[in-house]
């Protein structure tokens, strides 16, 4: 029986200089940042990244680590702006495609589905056509109308993070919202997982456990186990997002010196002193989740 | 007559772009727009459905702000693939704040400069607004009418579809690709029924004249023969305003 369980620095070892990674979440909920923290850790370079952006997107652009970047927004949602994201884009820094959330998501669909487009008629009439020459017009076999052709977005590496996962890698999520991360995991070569909570297998069996995982273990490479790995995005309903940490991110990024000053206090540290210099997992536990 | 703030008035006019909608998603992004659908879902248009800014579509709108006691009243699952699926369904009407509007109506929320590639300021990148404009109605909230918003030329980044016959595509008709409703201002309201989808001056807010909408508008407006003022809130809606916006959280909304 597979055991899928591995070091953050094993699975991170699996991305390559010049891979396209994909990253699930959405903005400052459910990101894999102690996977991500790995990464920046890491050698690798040159990467396309693919990700619905939040402070992911920000620090590997802070790193360097980024070529491409494939979006729809990069945003902490309370603070709009994620400031070294901006830093990137007004510098020239990376090279981007910018699309539609839910072309962004058909994009992930066409891959998981292994086909080559998703017709659509999102992005008719906009700059994203004019900014993306690489996504071209299809005359309809029905109608005698042009469509998006919106083209696959296949990944090699998928790095997510969920509530609790199997050493089979059967993931489970209970927030109320997916966020893709199932067609992110359809969409790669190689699934990444954290996990606040590593469990038995029998867990699933229990009462309707089985109906919050959301794509089938054959889609999980690997699983890590992380407490606190989606930190400081939320994990709900576990933990909401650290208001405080990520306004400390984000007023570095107006400092000189700031993003090797954050690198140095809350990358260059292993998970467990991450963890204490963020205030504690019991503090984490107690993050209020957001209300709007 | 008492004073009625700006803001109040210009929510109350808002909530009247859902009246006719029937049975769609009312999506407001940020106070005003929220607001002003709430107040619609609330005492205008009831069939309305709107969600709790999360990932559920709610029964009653839930007040803006620190709930206090209040407990969200779900009705269904509305997480974001399912948003998508309600929107290129068509029926939803969405309030949203770009950042650059132009005489198409196209809007912009990405990026402002001249140069793609290294803008002058990067914003949030398009989020949704291109399928979101191609597939239902959708209206405006700008809180500072000047022609920085309101640009002379096209916006920076076209990133909601509008009136523009240069950018149509084969097979397809302007009527087809834009429905472009409303815009409301702390100067006016507008909207794109003029000769050829020329925006027009639909209302004015007290005091304020056509002559100095115009000079903060970089493009020509249609300007009627009488042009009324904004309505007045009814007290009865200005009690559910209350209601809504319990710690009146909209105070603040125009910068005063």
């Amino acid at each position: 029986m597979a055991n899928k369980l591995m070091s953050a620095a094993q699975a991170v070892a699996q991305i390559k200089d010049g891979m396209t990674v994909g990253i699930g979440g959405w903005g400052p909920r459910r990101k894999p940042m102690a996977l991500v923290r790995e990464l920046l850790r890491s050698p690798a370079r040159d990467l396309t990244v693919v990700a619905y952006g939040g402070a992911d997107v920000g620090m590997l652009c802070a790193a360097g680590k980024v070529k491409k970047l494939v979006f729809a927004f990069v945003s902490l949602d309370f603070i709009p702006l994620e400031p070294y994201f901006r830093q990137a884009r007004q510098s020239g820094a990376i090279e981007v495609m910018e699309v539609d959330e839910g072309l962004f998501m058909l994009g992930l669909k066409a891959a998981a589905m292994r086909v080559p487009f998703i017709p659509t008629r999102i992005g008719l009439g906009t700059d994203v056509l004019k900014h993306n020459p690489d996504l071209k017009l299809v005359p309809s076999p029905y109608d005698g109308k042009h469509w998006v052709a919106m083209p696959a977005l296949p990944l090699d590496v998928a790095l997510l993070h969920v509530d609790r996962a199997d050493a089979r890698g059967v993931c489970q999520v209970k927030g109320p919202d997916l966020y893709m991360d199932d067609l992110f995991a359809r969409a790669a070569k190689s699934t990444f997982v954290s996990c606040d909570e590593l469990v038995e297998s029998s867990h699933f069996a229990q009462g309707e456990e089985a109906r919050y995982v959301p794509w089938e273990r054959s889609e999980t490479t690997g699983v890590v186990h992380l407490p606190y790995g989606a930190h400081p995005s939320s994990c709900a309903p576990l933990y909401g997002f650290d208001t405080k940490h990520f306004k400390e991110y984000a007023a570095s990024a107006k400092e000189e010196g700031g993003w090797a000053n954050y690198f140095d206090r809350y990358v260059q540290c292993s998970q467990e002193q991450y963890l204490e210099r963020v205030g504690g997992p019991e503090a984490i536990a107690k993050l209020p989740l957001p209300v709007f | 007559m008492s004073e009625i703030a700006l803001v109040d008035r210009i929510i109350c006019a808002a909530a009247q772009v859902w009246k006719d909608d029937g049975e769609v998603l009312a999506t407001g992004i940020g106070i005003v727009p929220r607001l002003a659908a709430s107040l619609c879902m609330r005492s205008i248009n009831t069939d309305l459905m709107m969600t709790d800014s999360e990932a559920w579509i709610v029964q009653e709108p839930v007040p803006i702000g620190p709930r206090g006691g209040y407990q969200v009243k779900r009705e269904s699952h509305m997480g974001f693939a399912r948003i998508f699926d309600n929107v290129w369904g068509g029926k939803r009407h969405a309030m949203v704040g770009p950042t650059q509007v132009d005489r198409f109506g196209q809007g912009n929320i990405s990026m402002v400069g001249s140069d793609y590639a290294k803008p002058k300021s990067m914003m949030l990148g398009v989020r949704g607004f291109p399928g979101n404009s191609i597939n239902h109605a959708n209206s405006f909230f700008v809180p500072n009418h000047s022609t920085k918003v309101f640009v002379s030329g096209e916006v920076d980044m076209v990133a909601s579809v509008g009136y523009n016959p240069a950018r149509l595509e084969q097979g397809w008709s302007l009527e087809e690709v834009a429905d472009v409703r409303y815009v409301f201002t702390n100067l006016c309201v507008m909207d794109f029924g003029g000769p050829n989808h020329q925006a027009r001056l639909v209302s004015l807010h007290p005091g304020v004249t056509a002559a100095q909408v115009q000079e903060a508008t970089g493009f020509p407006l249609y300007i009627p023969d009488q042009v009324p003022t904004t309505a007045d809130p009814t007290p009865a809606q200005l009690a559910l305003l209350a209601e809504l916006d319990p710690h009146n959280l909209r105070a603040s909304v125009l910068g005063a």
